[in-house]
């Protein structure tokens, strides 16, 4: 991906307090750069600083020290916070804590009414995100009434009817069940490749980290590794010995080369099946 | 405890009824003008067309009777004390019954019927309102209507937005304490014997995760909020718009008869 950063995170710091007045910290002279168009995935374990990315990249908090850039402002110096949270969209791990409207197509309005359109132009944008994730149907619907998978993409159509250029999904999946799951990754990719958003995917989940364009490892507050997923994976000794997991046909790769059988890297379900296959024919 | 995964709210029944149809705004008026209806009305004739009026409503709202009075049932104790105390306390008039100092007297029991009379129409009517006009309707047409108190700092937009979040997370509490009595059901604590104080104690082990979690929820709501560029309720637009029909302005147009007849007919 050649184009302009549309996130820069510079020497980024953060703290928290806690209750006796310590420093802990979160953070630590952190650099990233997200492009536009950009699908990034951005692993680690809880505590990692991962959640706390999310929140500094649309203004929510602001850097102890550093500089954290969105588009043409600077988060800690601007006064276009809201313009930052119109164009970078944040969706929350727990589906029920995050719809504020009493029907799927009041949630998706609330948004809009934040910044103002226009009742008339909202109606067009709220049947569009709607469309968009496959909920149209649920136009009417109380919240509640929906699966998990179903509110996410309720939240997902929430923002994108803001028409933001970056979608963050902060451990969006993390309470789903694994078709909610499925249904959101492809959603996402899906908005990702046609409508060119660009989607940071903040997970636990290894398994959603294969398809994007680039893997940010995160540990004790700093980038631990970077790259492609498949460089990223490669190293799976590296990976594992900080307690992160790589995905399922990853590891078994791993360890089926690590016993002399001889499987070429790769990140898929689908080609360790083939390559076993493979194997097992050629015999 | 399915019980609370059909629990009713407020007892909106939904319809296209005529009068579920008028505005929300219209209606909450409605209320006010009945009861300054109700409390102009002074004698047997006036209360009568009233009653006639909310009939009128009842058979327009096309719920069944049935249905509306069973609303009512918390309010039939308070009619009946009503009804008691004017019976024994107002005093006048020619003497029906007497026992040691308590006596009926002709005055009491016309006091006594137009008192009940006034509070079961003025329970029926308000009845009617959240009967054929949803919450999320209802929150709306207060906001619009209290709108101008905005100007002498009262936080209209923000009570609203309170009550719609209310609403929306009234299902959620329920499905949440649905889970956590089963959760501690399961850990051996008994809900239903025990007397009364055994049992208030129980009901902790309910509240306090219920709140704790609630919390929770809020903060999170709050952070979720902002980050889809909430700031109050300047600037803001809004999806469901309001608008006054000609339903409205019939409703109106009979309120303004209502009260040239009622004004004619009291004593």
């Amino acid at each position: 991906m050649e184009s302009a950063p549309l996130i820069q995170f510079e020497n980024v710091s953060f703290y928290y307090t806690d209750e006796f007045g310590e420093k802990l910290p979160v953070l630590q002279n952190l650099n990233l750069t997200i492009a536009e168009g950009e699908f990034v995935t951005i692993i680690g374990h809880n505590g990692s600083g991962k959640s706390t990315l999310a929140k500094l990249m649309n203004a929510l908090l602001l850097p102890a020290e550093g500089e954290v850039r969105v588009g043409p402002w600077k988060t800690g110096a601007t006064q276009e916070v809201w313009k930052i949270r119109q164009m970078v969209g944040l969706v929350f791990q727990n589906p029920d804590n995050q719809i504020v409207g009493s029907t799927v197509e009041d949630d998706v309005a609330f948004g809009l009414e934040n910044i103002g359109v226009p009742p008339a132009e909202m109606r067009e944008r709220i049947d569009a995100a709607l469309k968009a994730v496959g909920m149209a149907a649920y136009a009417q619907r109380q919240p509640h009434k929906l699966s998990g998978g179903q509110k996410q993409r309720t939240a997902i159509a929430g923002i994108i009817a803001m028409r933001p250029r970056v979608l963050i999904l902060d451990e969006a999946t993390a309470m789903l069940d694994p078709q909610g799951r499925k249904e959101i990754m492809e959603l996402v990719r899906r908005l990702n490749r046609e409508a060119g958003i660009t989607v940071i995917n903040i997970s636990h989940f290894p398994e959603e980290a294969v398809d994007a364009d680039r893997v940010v490892v995160m540990r004790q507050g700093k980038i631990f590794m970077q790259g492609t997923p498949r460089n990223v994976f490669a190293d799976v000794t590296r990976l594992q010995e900080t307690g992160l997991d790589v995905p399922l046909a990853v590891r078994i790769q791993h360890y089926l080369s690590a016993n002399g059988v001889p499987i070429p890297p790769l990140l898929h379900q689908k080609e360790l099946v083939e390559e076993l296959c493979r194997l097992f024919l050629n015999r | 405890m399915n019980l609370l995964q059909n629990f009713p709210i407020g007892q909106y029944v939904p319809g296209h009824s005529f009068i579920h149809r008028l505005d929300p705004r219209c209606k909450l008026l409605y209320v006010l003008i009945f009861a300054v209806l109700v409390f102009m009305a002074n004698d047997g004739l006036s209360y009568a067309i009233l009653a006639l009026f909310t009939l009128l409503i009842m058979k327009g709202s096309s719920i069944s009777y049935r249905y509306i009075l069973r609303g009512l049932k918390p309010v039939w104790f308070l009619l009946a004390l009503t009804f008691l105390l004017h019976v024994l306390m107002t005093k006048g008039g020619t003497v029906y019954l007497a026992w040691g100092w308590l006596t009926v007297e002709a005055e009491g029991v016309r006091q006594a019927v137009f008192i009940s009379v006034r509070l079961a129409l003025l329970a029926l009517f308000s009845s009617l309102l959240t009967l054929t006009t949803s919450p999320l309707e209802l929150a709306d047409g207060l906001e619009r209507l209290l709108h101008p108190l905005s100007r002498v700092g009262v936080p209209v937009h923000e009570i609203a937005l309170m009550l719609t979040i209310a609403l929306r997370f009234i299902p959620t509490l329920l499905d949440e304490t649905d889970k956590i009595i089963k959760a501690q059901a399961s850990r051996g604590i008994d809900f239903e014997t025990g007397g009364l104080w055994k049992r208030l104690r129980n009901l902790v082990a309910i509240v306090v995760p219920l709140f704790v979690s609630a919390f929770r929820r809020a903060e999170e709501l709050a952070l979720a909020m902002e980050a889809r560029g909430y700031r109050g309720g300047e600037g803001r637009t809004k999806l469901r718009q309001l608008r006054f029909t000609w339903r409205d302005l019939l409703a109106f147009g009979i309120a303004l008869i209502l009260f040239a007849v009622i004004g004619w007919v009291r004593r």
